[in-house]
């Protein structure tokens, strides 16, 4: 946790006042002006040389969200009373090489330790690249799995796993984003009220009815518009998967963009809230230190354990009738596949539409016969082919309908 | 009146509420800020606005927000139905601009919520549930209410607030509120009251029951939301279900595990989280409780 020290010359309340802020800034939580302003009014109303009292006025103004509530009562103490500030400076001076936007931070340091400790997964284990190798090798000599084979090169229907070479992974990239920002589009164009509808428009016939006497002529209608859909990601970075990871990880930052009513997650044998991680401004990075977290881990898949803590954790916040939970994974299972099928069944009670993306499905003679994936068809709303561009693009449809 | 004072008007009134709630509702009455309340279901946010309006002596007004709300059930409304009524009454005998400024006169005007609280001589309270509920266009509206006090109606002009409302929003997470929204109001997360509180909770508002079942309750409930549920029991069931024990005529939850099973049924309501709190767990809780 970054600390503030006071000013060399804070003279006035107001002075440490602002170096709280800036403190508060710091460790995202996105206070501004307005609070400073707030906050120095408020001490005039309670006793400010409490520190409870001040604790918890100050908490009330700038602790806006529930996760920050929680955190603010340390980040005041290691303000005001400074605690362990050597260490904490240190902390500091490293988080300073990274740009700070808004409020990203618990996730972001979150993110380091993770990839720290999964790059020190990667030195313990020297053969695992020599393994993933091995599986490359192994997924071309079975992969006459191609879906449509053409002499012209065309990036939109080769497989998505040949995506390996820094331009062909920045194209996919735009190209994912692209048909992200199409389908977002796409579910969130509005239609105005419309010739047939529902209710009348009571307003507008007694406007257009001023004119004939009172006469109501013309019977306006109106429809609600339609609504934008929620999206849940859940994406799949287990061994198998990892060849798929870095392209699916550009779509769902593709699907996430500015739009607030997406979330995103990974899992592979836990699994991870990354939708702040993915609305940092910069592909690359974002999408760098997401893939190195999932190539770090690429062991086994416990699908049905995290669709469970899924269901648990954040199912009742995120999840209602008007969200679509898109799964993206080869339903390669470790678990037992009566537990993906009773979760799957259990996050269907709240009224949402399950969509499957499986890269297998894309190849020729695919049968879903991993015994995971067996078990979940039946509660599937979609289940579709992900194995090349051109298949996501597809999805257009689907997700406009549903 | 300082904030320890409003805790403990609020506790007189049968609200005990916390040190971090107490100094919210204390902050957004001095600045005079709307107060944003955020938690799980049943643990005190909606019946805050309600004490508060007790204690003040004042109108509670309630906008309970839902889906597709908008700004005619929120706000205003003509009534067409008079409107096109007087319009064929008048016939021909008025003109055109008479008929008009009648219609659109505050005779015709249904004043919904906000309009309502915005027009009150003395400052009500104004209880806006569950916001989360409602989609962002309208969050975008309420900002703009919330900073002005101030609601235009094309026909008749700006309507200024007599007295400011004191505003308490409620939220249970259904989807993310705006960062805007959140930065004009004071903001406090309501917990699941702990032990103690729970109990003096309790006392407050069923001082009739015998002290020690009194404790057995809340340390079953206490134990109870630490069980993996799908929903678990609010303070508001935790009062159902100790007014039903009563009504039962029980005095010790050990006394009779089938008629305690039975009484479930007002903790736990769904089938799922029935079925995994059969006879055994609730026994256990109850070994826990005591």
């Amino acid at each position: 946790m970054p600390v503030t020290r006071f000013p060399t010359r804070a003279e006035s309340v107001a002075d440490r006042m602002v170096g709280f802020m800036a403190h508060l800034r710091l460790n995202g939580i996105n206070v501004g002006v307005k609070e400073s302003e707030t906050s120095l009014q408020a001490l005039a109303s309670i006793d400010a040389v409490d520190p409870d009292e001040t604790r918890l006025a100050l908490k009330a103004i700038c602790a806006t969200d529930a996760d920050r509530f929680g955190r603010f009562d340390e980040l005041f103490k290691a303000y005001w009373f400074a605690r362990d500030r050597q260490r904490l400076r240190q902390q500091q001076q490293k988080s300073k090489e990274k740009p700070h936007d808004k409020n990203r931070w618990s996730n972001r340091s979150l993110l380091e330790q993770s990839i720290q400790a999964s790059s020190a997964g990667a030195l313990d284990s020297p053969d695992e690249s020599d393994g993933r190798d091995g599986e490359d090798n192994e997924a071309e000599q079975n992969g006459d799995g191609k879906l449509i084979a053409s002499t012209v090169f065309n990036v939109n229907k080769a497989d998505l796993r040949e995506f390996m070479k820094p331009d062909d992974l920045a194209h996919a990239e735009r190209v994912a984003l692209q048909l992200a920002r199409a389908i977002r589009d796409r579910r969130s164009r509005r239609r105005r009220a419309a010739k047939k509808g529902a209710q009348l428009d009571l307003r507008r016939i007694a406007r257009k009815s001023v004119p004939t006497g009172g006469e109501p002529l013309h019977l306006l209608k109106r429809r609600r518009p339609d609504r934008p859909v929620h999206l849940v990601a859940l994406l799949d970075v287990s061994g198998s998967m990892t060849v798929y990871a870095r392209v699916f990880l550009s779509f769902l930052k593709g699907l996430i963009g500015a739009d607030q009513r997406t979330d995103a997650f990974l899992f592979h044998t836990q699994l991870v809230h990354i939708s702040d991680a993915l609305r940092d401004g910069d592909t690359f990075r974002a999408v760098n230190r997401l893939s190195m977290m999932a190539q770090g881990f690429g062991g086994g898949t416990k699908i049905g354990t995290n669709l469970a803590l899924f269901n648990r954790q954040y199912a009742s916040q995120m999840v209602n009738g008007r969200t679509v939970v898109i799964i993206l994974s080869d339903g390669y299972d470790t678990d037992p596949p009566e537990k993906i099928s009773n979760e799957l069944a259990r996050l269907k009670k709240r009224g949402c539409k399950i969509v499957w993306l499986n890269p297998l499905k894309g190849w020729k003679d695919y049968e879903p016969v991993a015994k995971g994936m067996a078990a979940a068809l039946p509660h599937l709303d979609v289940f579709a082919p992900a194995n090349t561009l051109a298949d996501l693009a597809a999805l257009e449809p689907h997700l406009a309908k549903i | 009146m300082s904030w320890t004072d409003l805790k403990s008007e609020l506790s007189d009134q049968g609200y005990v509420a916390s040190d971090a709630l107490a100094m919210a509702l204390y902050l957004s009455i001095t600045l005079g800020r709307p107060l944003l309340l955020e938690g799980a279901a049943g643990v005190g946010k909606t019946q805050i606005a309600k004490t508060l309006a007790e204690i003040r002596q004042t109108e509670l007004i309630r906008l309970q927000c839902y889906e597709g709300l908008d700004a005619a059930s929120a706000i205003y409304e003509w009534n067409y139905q008079r409107q096109l009524l007087s319009i064929r009454a008048a016939g021909e005998l008025s003109s055109r601009e008479e008929i008009e400024d009648k219609i659109f006169s505050e005779t015709y005007l249904l004043r919904r919520p906000l309009l309502e609280a915005i027009q009150q001589t003395e400052s009500p309270v104004l209880l806006i549930d569950e916001i989360d509920r409602a989609d962002e266009e309208f969050e975008a509206y309420l900002l703009e209410i919330l900073s002005d006090f101030q609601i235009s109606i094309p026909e008749l002009g700006t309507i200024k607030a007599v007295t400011r409302p004191l505003v308490v929003l409620t939220a249970n997470g259904t989807r993310d509120l705006s960062d805007a929204l959140r930065r004009r109001c004071i903001y406090s997360y309501v917990e699941y009251p702990d032990r103690h509180t729970e109990l003096s909770i309790l006392n407050k508002r069923q001082p009739n029951l015998n002290a020690h079942l009194a404790d057995q309750i809340v340390g079953f409930v206490q134990a109870l939301r630490k069980e993996e549920l799908e929903k678990k029991p609010g303070i508001a069931e935790t009062l159902d279900w100790a007014a039903a024990l009563s009504g039962l005529g029980i005095n010790d939850l050990s006394d009779d595990p089938a008629t305690l099973q039975a009484s479930l049924v007002c903790l736990l309501k769904t089938q799922s989280d029935q079925s995994s709190v059969p006879t055994e767990v609730a026994q256990r809780l109850v070994g826990k409780a005591a």
